[in-house]
């Protein structure tokens, strides 16, 4: 793999503290070892559209399409650049919302302290990328006490154009103590020729609620390699939701460390393939205190001859008594050259906890398809309201009906092309 | 309307009825009653066209078809209404989806016009109403997280909106309390007609005390071993099925 995204793309300018992360980042990235076939992390998973040349994407257009409106701010990158203008932006008091580059000193020291501290840069190449195409990001920090309820929605576009471009995201959010806040990150596009690296750091201070939601809504030739870092303060709450539509390449590795006690954790996610397409989740989390908790539960539907890949990990330290962690992962077949690698990794090093893991390859439920039946709808259509069911039951628990609503046509889509089968459904 | 004739089932290579045969006319309600393990609810699915419930002899037709030859879905589309004992939970699908599909398809197999969104809403909230369903249970998930009793009125409230000519209840009465067996049995008996049958299968004669039954039969071993009237519920009642040893 010589020519693996050969050529980063250097940002002509940018504060020296942004410049000393990049060059950091850099250096690891020039000296790491690229993952192949054979790199376990990675077996399932082929990175060879990415052996060719990535540009930094140009000037860019305000995208067009219509945006769901989930409530809340809004605020649209296309190929990584911020539509419009953050100043311009009401926030309320305690609420910083800036991008790295127009970070004031004050501003700046606080993302330098906190940029790729929840990272481990060892084992996540993609985030070194990230660090070494580093010239914008975005930093949302809440103050102590301070509630941010309605929801900071970030929509990220890809745009059509070539030569192929990498598109560099990078969200960092802080929680001081008892904060509180509510961020979607909504990635939409299908252009083969769009290449997004997207690292998001989540730091909860003690205390706080984090609400996260990241919908990778992009289709088709659509290449995505993510990953979402978190770190759990005492008694913090994560509630993230993960929603991948199968394109062309997308991994997304979710790593959520409890670093204080009394931490809770829910991550729940669903995937949903057709074609030949690929989604990777990898997930892994770290309960390194003790009297944390962990729910996890994904679902996927795999048709035609697509392929997905699940990896949960949870690793419960020794000092990480009283924990109490479960992890689920079921998946549904709907075509014989489907594919899924799923694999639960439960590692236990303390002797007082309470785990659960299962990953199955499931059916339809007969019974339930016999119900329908009885009351006189076809087999065919009965499939795919139980295919829907089984995946739309996490969508149904998500609080904000608008992108509920937004989902559930996205659901019914990608189940099957016949209206027909789906016209009761959304 | 239903005539069994000398049917014999089998399930996972059990044989389970063994020659039942019964016939019900339009308008007529039928009370099936039985110890455990008698076959009343393999009747139910039999009738139903549940996989794995195999007819190896006899014959089952409703208004002259052959029944056993009919898809399940078919079944449903020719009238035929089977109310679960055990109402299955579908999460991710609500009622309101299930029920519309359900209406709507079976219209449409019957040649019915189909009815708009805005009407369907109406009456769905207007039967939710008639079986002491709050309307936010259509909201719900299918059956998800329902009581015993609010599953079994569901069941009521999609046999209203489905009218069927053949109404089987597999022991609608069980694990009700007083007060959800007459609100059960207020929606059969509203829906009693000339042109729509009942076959209640319970294992209890209390049904009977709200629901008044033409026929009453006692199955036991697999087939029909006495029928009478509605006085043979009460003497059930009395003796119990002990006897019930001697005459199988």
């Amino acid at each position: 793999m010589s020519e693996f995204i050969n050529g980063l793309l250097v940002a002509a300018d940018a504060p020296a503290w942004l410049a000393n992360h990049r060059d950091a980042g850099s250096a690891r990235w020039r000296d790491s070892q690229k993952p192949t076939r054979k790199t376990e992390a990675w077996k399932y998973t082929s990175l060879h559209l990415l052996e060719r040349d990535f540009a930094a994407p140009g000037p860019v257009e305000p995208g067009t399409d219509a945006l769901p409106d989930f409530g809340g701010l809004k605020l649209v990158f296309v190929d990584g650049q911020l539509q419009g203008d953050l100043s311009a932006l009401a926030l309320p008091e305690g609420v910083q919302l800036v991008q790295f580059a127009d970070a004031d000193a004050a501003q700046a020291e606080q993302i330098a302290a906190r940029l790729g501290s929840v990272v481990d840069a060892d084992k996540h190449l993609f985030a070194n990328l990230n660090d070494a195409n580093l010239s914008d990001g975005l930093f949302l920090q809440v103050a102590a006490n301070v509630r941010l309820e309605s929801p900071l929605h970030l929509v990220y576009q890809t745009s059509e154009r070539e030569p192929a471009f990498t598109v560099n995201q990078r969200l960092l959010v802080v929680l001081g103590e008892h904060a509180e806040a509510n961020v979607i990150e909504h990635f939409l596009g299908a252009s083969p020729a769009a290449f997004t690296n997207g690292i998001t750091e989540l730091v909860l201070g003690a205390g706080s609620r984090l609400r996260h939601r990241r919908l990778q809504v992009e289709s088709g030739g659509a290449m995505h390699i993510g990953g979402v870092h978190a770190e759990l303060g005492r008694d913090s709450h994560l509630d993230s939701f993960h929603l991948a539509l199968g394109s062309e390449l997308k991994r997304v590795d979710i790593v959520v460390n409890h670093a204080g006690p009394g931490a809770h954790c829910d991550l729940n996610g669903i995937y949903l393939l057709r074609g030949s397409e690929h989604v990777d989740y990898h997930t892994c989390i770290e309960h390194a205190v003790p009297h944390c908790t962990t729910d996890e539960v994904f679902r996927g539907i795999m048709g035609d001859s697509s392929s997905a890949v699940f990896n949960g990990r949870i690793h419960i330290h020794p000092d990480a008594q009283k924990t109490r962690a479960e992890l689920s992962n079921k998946n549904l077949l709907t075509s014989t050259d489907a594919e899924i690698n799923t694999k639960p990794e439960l590692e236990i090093y303390a002797d007082d906890v309470q785990c659960a893991h299962g990953a199955t390859v499931a059916q339809l439920d007969e019974g339930m398809l016999h119900y329908l039946r009885t009351r006189g709808v076809d087999r065919a259509e009965a499939e795919v309201m139980l295919s829907y069911g089984f995946i739309n039951e996490l969508v149904d628990a998500l609080e904000n009906e608008a992108m509920r609503d937004y989902l559930h046509p996205l659901l019914a889509e990608r189940l099957t092309r016949d209206t027909r089968l789906t016209r009761h459904l959304v | 309307m239903l005539k069994i004739e000398d049917l014999h089932a089998r399930v996972d290579d059990k044989d389970i009825l063994k020659g039942l045969s019964l016939e019900v006319n339009p308008g007529e309600v039928h009370a099936i009653m039985g110890p455990n393990g008698s076959g009343k609810s393999t009747l139910g699915h039999v009738l139903a066209g549940r996989d794995g419930y195999e007819a190896t002899a006899g014959s089952v037709s409703f208004e002259g078809k052959d029944l056993l030859d009919m898809d399940t879905e078919e079944r449903a589309h020719a009238g035929i209404f089977l109310a679960f004992q055990y109402p299955v939970e579908i999460p991710g699908v609500s009622n309101m989806e299930f029920l519309k599909a359900a209406v709507d398809t079976t219209r449409e197999a019957q040649g019915l016009e189909a009815l708009d969104t805005v009407n369907f809403m109406k009456l769905a909230r207007e039967a939710s109403q008639a079986v002491d369903l709050d309307a936010s249970f259509l909201k719900r998930g299918v059956n998800e997280g329902f009581s015993g009793g609010e599953k079994k009125r569901n069941e009521l409230l999609q046999m209203m909106l489905l009218e069927p000519k053949l109404c089987i209840m597999d022991e609608t009465d069980s694990g009700l309390d007083i007060d959800a067996l007459q609100v059960v049995a207020n929606g059969v008996n509203a829906m009693r007609g000339a042109e729509r049958a009942f076959v209640l299968v319970t294992h209890y004669q209390r049904l009977l005390d709200f629901i008044e039954p033409d026929f009453v039969h006692v199955l036991s071993g697999g087939r029909i071993v006495r029928s009478g009237d509605k006085s043979l519920a009460l003497e059930l009642e009395d003796k119990g099925y002990g006897w019930l040893e001697d005459v199988a």
